[in-house]
């Protein structure tokens, strides 16, 4: 008998709430099979199993709410019968002891020991920094395998389905970026940093390359600031990191975007592989993204994969942000709006576009010069925008 | 008759038989002893003819007394002298268990290394004669077990030709097991063969998809399955342990992570095996080059019986080791 | 083939004879007083088996061998090794597990080995180690060395396989092997008439065409006057040869030992007969011996028993990094 247990989505996933059972008793099911939806504080989510076999119980009622690693049904593994459902009270009595230390322990994001890959093809993952558990297993029963990964690693992977799901409530959400906001007041030792940067050169270049091109297509200045990010992570790597048994820096640059709803809160899209998209490419991910944040129609990967958060407060007229870091990130940049302001350069005084730039950054992991090398670099990309 | 004048076509026996003569002419103090290897010729006539060459002294029949004669043995290595001391078959050799574990494995180590045992205890082994249950038993993995010996398994006719004479340079006990059913068997060797590495694993075919680990009986099997496999496209490598007892870890490791993949052949019982250990071996040292779970052919855990169609389905063959190599592979 | 009767007038003590059989007695008789009660305070550990009251087979055996002969003991050797003239500080540091003792430190009461002396043992499997003889007299025949191989046992040995074997293959052979059965009277807790069909041993060597002679194993004269008959015999013929001494063990089995198998008074009917007694008596009746001679010897044991000790303790411990040394040989 295989225990099936809520999964743990996020660090920041406390429990879930049982919206959908999607299989029932006696059904076939095999790995990769979405068995039910889960609402969390980040929206619905599909539920997929690892296992094949065929459902025996389901232990959770709709509208239940569930502790991650709570037992949630049970499933028969192919070529073996049902057992006596008696331990079962102790089983859930463990069980919710079990809950209960998990909330105080985050599981790991990724749960790599859930699945079923060969030791050799999470090896590499790892090496490659690819998300095995997003990979679908051509091995025996299903297991994923080296060369699984290294299809992954090319672009060539079969990616399991994800589907667009309608998200949280606004509701949901003020309490999910309470808690992560909370969790990072209380756990991580932010340092900040902040420069000015003359942006009439960026300006100029960006008028300059928005002539040849349609009105639709037309770039925005902050597709400059998230690709400056970008580019400045790759010179400092230890920036785009996660904070989980110590610094995990990661391979690929997903840059967590800000998106305020208009009902209150914050959603923070995922931009994928921020580093290797034009700026063409940023900008139609934008343009894809911000909408359907708002309509709380996000794939899990994009609310998941952040490795790092900029936060665009330029249009609401502020000049500096001292940002709150998003767990288990280790940098928040800040942007402010790019205001007219006096600038003395070789002597002179002129009036230049100035953008405020701040950076909050996790003690824990760096220190502050690194988040200086980090700004620097930041400056100069966009003091040098032919670069980007 | 050779076609090339620097090889020569074998049996096994002939292979095994002039690594005796060669070592009883290089050496006067090796001499042959053990049940019917005289007059009677050698249960197996291996030894056939050795005695009107070199005499009673240099080839002595045995009684039926394991113990006492492969206690001798030991105790003339003792004395400074090279015995081969041949074990009739493998399924006598626990009536000479104790000699062998509690003398030629101690000695050594007991004695901080003031008494050395450079006896080789031959022993005819192997299944697929239909002599049932007590005639029929696989020990390497008994005897492998225990510290102090080397444990040679004999799989070609390379090293039938060749482990004898390095075995009896070693100033250690050491087993050599020969199998039976390939003592008829034909094949071409160097004719200048010789003493022959007894430390080492040997790739007896490259590949690069799955290594075929085996020993023994094994080895031929082993290949033919090989050749059948590379003509559906799967690469084997076929790695012959032959030393089971101190076990080349190093070639295991090597053949493992390049092919990234094992499959483990062997007669004997399943259960605390030669495999079981590899497999461990594999686990502790490999598992991050693993791309699919270490799989096994071993013995049925059955006495083996007498018929031939049970007999045979007591042991891996051929097919089952292409159809399990296949397995591995399809699974889309 | 057959029984001899042996007179002990047959030989002519000197008293240098006399007075080396008495110290080397004593000798053992106060290191074994020793061991035991350095075995209560835990210095000594394992099993611990005393010789006390059976020193006259010891020295009566040891002083009829020449240094180039071997000698096989079982694991009540301390006598034996003594007797040998294995230094009784090597000894004692082996009991205490240091690794200055005769054995590194490796093996203990029961493994007292020393090659230099061609002591092989100190063998704790009963009978195990009699095929070892064959096999080491055998290699002296074979290498024409002018040697006698002298292999102790006690009459529980006589119960197993590998004694018959032992005795049928040296018989065979035709090896230079003087088997000395010590029949103390109890294979551990068990006394004779329930092991043995028939307890006269001495009926077993004319079975298997081995001249066979017994001896009383209470008196030193007795014992080396047959010993010395015994290995002049085998020294001659090259042929084997049975000397079954009776005598008995004074003390428990082991320090492990409750003694329920036999009455107190058995035990001081014996002693009655005490070996060191009869043979002080015996050279003082010559006037080899003065009641102040027995004080020196005495006391110059007393120093040799002190100084062994002080050996042991002075003695180290093998680091942990040497522990699987002499598994194998090393490469030279």
């Amino acid at each position: 008998m295989i225990e099936f247990r809520m999964p743990s989505l996020g660090a920041d996933m406390e429990s879930g709430f049982l919206r959908e059972w999607r299989v029932k008793p006696g059904d076939p099911i095999k790995r990769g099979d979405i068995i039910a939806e889960v609402e969390t504080q980040k929206g619905i989510i599909e539920i997929e199993v690892f296992d094949e076999g065929t459902i025996g119980e389901l232990l959770i009622k709709i509208d239940e709410k569930v502790p991650v690693g709570a037992l949630m049904a049970y499933i028969i593994a192919n070529g073996t019968s049902p057992e006596p459902s008696k331990p079962k009270l102790i089983d859930e009595k463990k069980e919710t002891e079990q809950g209960r230390t998990r909330d105080r322990i985050p599981a790991p994001r990724i749960p790599i020991h859930t699945v079923k890959a060969s030791p050799l093809a999470k090896r590499i993952a790892l090496e490659k920094g690819i998300d095995i558990t997003k990979l679908k297993g051509s091995g025996p029963n299903g297991a994923i395998t080296r060369q699984d990964v290294e299809k992954a690693s090319t672009g060539e992977g079969e990616m399991t389905a994800e589907k667009a799901k309608p998200a949280a409530s606004a509701a949901s959400i003020r309490l999910a970026v309470a808690a992560a906001m909370s969790k990072s007041n209380r756990e991580i030792p932010h340092y900040y940093l902040s420069t000015k940067i003359d942006m009439s050169r960026a300006l100029g270049w960006l008028t300059d390359a928005n002539k040849q091109r349609s009105v639709k297509d037309r770039l925005l200045p902050v597709v400059l600031l998230l690709k400056a990010v970008a580019k400045a992570l790759v010179t400092v790597p230890d920036l785009n990191a996660w904070w989980q048994d110590g610094l995990q820096r990661k391979t690929e640059i997903h840059i967590g975007f800000v998106v305020a709803l208009r009902t209150g809160g914050i959603i923070v899209p995922a931009i994928h592989d921020a580093a290797n998209k034009t700026l063409d490419d940023l900008m139609k991910s934008l343009t894809d993204i911000i909408p359907r944040a708002r309509a709380l129609r996000l794939r899990s990967s994009e609310l998941a994969d952040s490795t790092i958060t900029v936060t665009n407060l330029g249009e609401e007229g502020v000049e500096t942000v001292f940002g709150v870091i998003y767990p288990p990130q280790v940098a928040l940049v800040g942007f402010g709006g790019i205001q007219e302001q006096p600038w003395a350069e070789k002597g002179m005084l002129d009036v230049r576009p100035v953008l405020t730039a701040t950076l909050a950054a996790d003690h824990r992991a760096t220190d502050g010069s690194t988040g200086t090398q980090f700004l620097t670099a930041l400056k100069n990309f966009l003091q040098n925008p032919e670069q980007l | 008759m050779s076609a090339t004048p620097n090889v020569m076509r074998v049996t096994y026996r002939e292979a095994i038989r002039q690594a005796i003569r060669e070592a009883l002419m290089k050496d006067e103090r090796t001499f042959l002893m053990g049940e019917d290897v005289g007059r009677y010729g050698g249960a197996f006539a291996v030894s056939k003819g050795l005695l009107e060459e070199f005499g009673p002294e240099r080839i002595m029949d045995t009684p039926l007394s394991e113990s006492g004669f492969v206690g001798a043995g030991i105790g003339a290595a003792m004395g400074g002298m090279r015995p081969i001391v041949e074990v009739m078959t493998v399924n006598f050799s626990l009536l000479a268990l104790d000699q062998i574990a509690n003398n030629a494995a101690t000695l050594l180590h007991m004695t901080g290394g003031q008494v050395n045992v450079p006896v080789v205890i031959r022993m005819s082994s192997g299944i697929g004669r239909q002599l049932a249950a007590q005639h029929s038993h696989s020990w390497e993995p008994l005897f492998a077990h225990i510290p102090g010996l080397k444990v040679l398994s004999v799989g070609t006719h390379e090293d039938a030709r060749g482990m004898l004479l390095t075995a009896l340079l070693d100033p250690d006990p050491v087993i050599l097991f020969e199998y039976t059913s390939m003592l008829n068997l034909e094949a071409e060797i160097p004719s200048g063969s010789g003493a022959i590495d007894i430390t080492r694993a040997k790739v007896r075919r490259q590949g690069k998809d799955i290594s075929l680990i085996t020993y023994g009986a094994g080895v031929y099997k082993a290949l033919e399955a090989a050749a059948e496999l590379a003509s559906a496209g799967i690469d084997t490598e076929v790695v012959d342990l032959r030393v089971l007892r101190p076990l080349d870890e190093d070639a295991i490791a090597a053949s493992v992570s390049k092919t990234h993949r094992a499959l483990i052949v062997e007669d004997a019982w399943r259960s605390v095996s030669i495999s079981s250990e590899i497999s461990a071996r594999i686990m502790e040292r490999s598992f991050y080059d693993l791309d699919a779970p270490v799989r096994r052919l071993c013995g049925l855990e059955v006495p083996i019986p007498y018929p031939k169609h049970l007999e045979d389905a007591s042991i891996p063959q051929q097919q089952q080791i292409v159809s399990a190599i296949r397995n591995i592979f399809q699974h889309d | 083939m057959q029984q001899e009767v042996l007179n002990n007038k047959d030989i002519a003590v000197t008293r240098e004879q006399g007075k080396r059989l008495l110290h080397q007695m004593i000798l053992i008789r106060r290191f074994e007083e020793k061991a035991a009660e350095l075995y209560t305070k835990g210095k000594i550990r394992g099993f611990l088996h005393l010789y006390i009251g059976e020193e006259a087979v010891a020295v009566g055996v040891m002083n009829a061998l020449t240094p180039e002969d071997n000698v096989l003991c079982t694991y009540r050797e301390h006598g034996q090794a003594l007797a040998r003239g294995v230094d009784p500080g090597a000894i004692m540091a082996e009991m205490y597990g240091k690794q200055e003792g005769c054995s590194h430190g490796r093996g203990g009461s029961m493994h007292l080995f020393d090659t230099k002396s061609r002591f092989y043992g100190g063998n704790a499997i009963v009978a195990g180690h009699l095929p070892l003889a064959v096999g080491l007299a055998l290699s002296d025949k074979k290498m024409k060395r002018n040697r006698i191989t002298c292999c102790f046992f006690g009459e529980g040995a006589a119960a197993e396989g590998e004694f018959h074997e032992a005795m049928n293959l040296a018989a065979l052979w035709k090896v230079p092997l003087l088997f000395v059965c010590e029949n103390n009277q109890y294979a551990m807790g068990t006394a004779i008439r329930y092991t043995h069909a028939v307890t006269d041993l001495e009926k077993r060597g004319p079975g298997y065409g081995i001249t066979t002679a017994s001896a009383d194993g209470m008196d030193a004269i007795a014992m080396l006057t047959a010993a010395t008959h015994a290995a002049d015999q085998v020294r001659k013929t090259g042929l084997p040869y049975f000397l079954v001494c009776n005598t008995y063990r004074f003390r428990a089995h082991s320090m492990f030992d409750a003694e329920l198998y036999r009455e107190k008074s058995e035990v001081e009917e014996w002693k009655k007969r005490d070996p060191i007694m009869l043979l002080s008596a015996f050279l003082k009746d010559k006037k080899f011996l003065m009641d102040t001679d027995l004080k020196e010897e005495e006391s110059l044991v007393e120093t040799q028993v002190q100084n062994a000790v002080a050996f042991a303790e002075a003695g180290t411990w093998e680091p942990l990094e040497t522990l699987t040394k002499f598994v194998y040989s090393e490469k030279e």
